[in-house]
């Protein structure tokens, strides 16, 4: 058919697998109608999501961009899209764009770091796009560190993936905690700001963050006081988005726009940020 | 330079809309509008439209695309607007400087397709305001009245009217047009000179914006005046659909029964479901927001294009809003107390 383009004009593509990862969380494989990947992408870049009829929403990529074959993305159930997400069938199609963002500095500014990875409950997405893409490309990277935490064990989003690939890997440490005591559960109890505390990390570690804002809060309190620097630390913001160009004027915080500039800050340029995120 | 006696607008007018569409501001129920021309149309009394002529090209709703889906199966179709050449008359100055700042949000790559159409299709001719209003401050942002821009700009001197290309376009435009005279490279001096005189005068003209921009970015944004300027705020967004610099969209689908249209339409920072997520929304009061559209045009778009302010003076949020709060007391009160 011909149609003009232009970057608000998505592609349709397939959703070829849904994993269930949690009570509210799953993940989707997307491929374009010709079964290849659709598009390549940086860890913590963003691709918009939609069905017709439903809306278009904003997703991180959670998928790694050495995986070559397909696009995942991990989806909590909270809206009028992501609902509609959780209750279709493979073989659906949907529209996507992207990819939006500046992503993660994995190519220049995190190379050859020693790696601290900060993750809690669905704030695992964009980041396991991280970890993927550094264990693919471990000569690069110095030692990794994940720390990750949910509200129980069955919140823990690719739960299975941590246990079979991540957890059993050289040079690899998984810390997991869940908030409270759970029958089945012999690993560590507690939040994910106070975990990293007690962990007592080295502070030349660069740090990669994301999760709900009160843990980023109080986790970057706790950095701070162990000793790390904000220039250390980054971390992936989302805001509500239309157009994920720098047009439509959702996501303007300041003198920047998250879906452009962002969605990935280092910590001592959000100082520079009103705080309206 | 080029002229014609005013008493002949009307073949101008029916010259430029051979073949085309032209937009003259003209009274419609009241109010004055940018109308397609037809014969015996008379251009408005009213010094400035009631909307500017952003709508011609970024129009209040627009199709981007459309779906048929059937079964699990979604196909595209195109749902765009075919774009014919256009000329749009009695562009003020102020509206002319808007084109400028909506350039460079939505031509800035990746480029907005359906405006940057509208852009290569129209033809802007600006009209000088023989006599701007006590609500007109476009001085305050450096916008001469008397040389109103656009591809091409007239004057309006006595008996006669003197029109001058900036573009290659207006000159196309200017050089179809055979009833054009030729005139004096100067002659719209006299013109020029006395709306210069009026606009030296503009109560509001000299706004001093010393102090908005990216180095105060955190004292204005901290400012104690926020809470009192925005209490009265009603968040009906009245300023944001008058204002010629505003661009703020919402993209939405409509399911028509015969497929799925997706459109988008103005949206407005004022609005409380604006940024509104699954979550809760990051400007909880009419504070954050009322806040958030004058940062936008005083201090955040400036800190981002060299300094050029988000605004051009046109006045028109100052005569419409309905608590008569505005730009102008916002720069006043957090100008006064900070630098």
């Amino acid at each position: 058919m011909n149609l003009r383009k232009d970057p608000l004009i998505p592609m349709v593509g397939v959703v070829t697998d849904i994993r269930t990862d949690t009570p509210d969380v799953k993940t989707f494989r997307v491929v374009g109608l010709d079964g290849k990947k659709p598009f390549t992408h940086i860890p913590g870049q963003c691709a918009m999501l939609s069905m017709p009829g439903v809306g278009e929403a904003l997703f991180s990529i959670t998928s790694s961009p050495t995986n070559l074959d397909y696009l995942e993305f991990s989806i909590k159930k909270c809206g009028c899209v992501t609902t509609w997400l959780h209750e279709i069938t493979p073989g659906q199609q949907i529209t996507l764009r992207g990819p939006y963002g500046n992503g993660f500095p994995v190519d220049t500014e995190l190379r050859g770091k020693d790696l601290l990875i900060i993750a809690g409950g669905i704030g695992l997405a964009p980041v396991r796009s991280v970890i993927n893409y550094v264990r693919a490309n471990r000569q690069n990277y110095g030692s990794l560190d994940i720390v990750y935490g949910s509200r129980s064990k069955e919140d823990l989003v690719d739960y299975q993936e941590i246990l079979d690939e991540w957890c059993r890997e050289d040079g690899i440490q998984v810390h997991l905690t869940i908030d409270r005591e759970q029958e089945g559960w012999d690993g560590h109890v507690g939040f994910v700001p106070n975990y990293v505390k007690e962990l007592n990390f080295d502070t030349s570690k660069t740090v990669v963050m994301c999760g709900p804002p009160i843990m980023i809060k109080f986790t970057l309190a706790g950095l701070l006081e162990l000793g790390f620097s904000r220039e250390q630390v980054y971390t992936t913001f989302e805001l509500r988005m239309k157009c994920a160009l720098g047009k439509c004027g959702r996501c303007n915080i300041g003198d920047k726009y998250v879906c452009k500039d962002g969605p990935v800050f280092r910590l001592d340029q959000m100082t520079q940020l009103p705080d309206e995120y | 330079m080029k002229q014609l006696p005013i008493a002949r607008l009307p073949e101008l007018f029916a010259a430029m809309a051979a073949g085309r569409t032209l937009y003259i501001p003209a009274d419609d129920g009241g109010q004055a509008r940018f109308l397609p021309y037809r014969d015996g149309m008379e251009m408005t009394r009213a010094l400035n439209t009631v909307r500017s002529a952003k709508d011609l090209f970024f129009p209040q709703t627009e199709n981007l695309v459309g779906f048929q889906v059937r079964g699990r199966e979604i196909a595209l179709e195109e749902t765009r607007d075919e774009v014919e050449p256009f000329v749009v008359f009695g562009v003020r100055a102020c509206d002319a400087a808007s084109f400028r700042i909506l350039d460079t949000v939505f031509l800035a790559e990746p480029a907005d397709t359906f405006y940057q159409t509208r852009r290569a299709c129209g033809t802007v001719v600006t009209l000088a305001c023989g006599q701007p209003e006590e609500t007109c401050f476009c001085t305050a942002f450096g916008i001469d009245p008397a040389e109103p821009g656009g591809d091409a700009a007239c004057w309006m001197d006595g008996e006669t009217l003197y029109l001058r290309a900036n573009t290659e376009k207006g000159a196309q435009l200017l050089d179809s047009l055979p009833l054009l005279e030729e005139a004096g490279d100067d002659a719209p001096g006299t013109a020029q000179a006395a709306i210069r005189a009026v606009a030296e005068r503009l109560p509001l003209g000299k706004l001093d914006l010393t102090g908005f921009d990216g180095a105060h970015l955190m004292e204005k944004f901290n400012h104690p005046a926020w809470a009192k300027l925005s209490e009265s705020c009603l968040g009906c967004g009245t300023c944001t659909f008058v204002c010629p610099t505003c661009q703020c969209y919402d993209i939405r689908d409509f399911d028509t029964g015969r497929g799925v249209r997706r459109f988008r339409c103005w949206d407005s920072c004022m609005y409380s479901d604006f940024t509104m997520m699954a979550h809760g929304t990051n400007r909880p009061t009419q504070l954050e927001r009322f806040r958030q559209r004058f940062m936008h045009k005083l201090v955040y778009y400036p800190a981002d294009h060299d300094g050029v302010y988000g605004c051009v003076g046109c006045g028109r949020c100052l005569t419409r809003c309905p608590i008569s709060m505005n730009i102008v007391k916002v720069a006043k009160t957090l100008g006064e107390e900070t630098t």
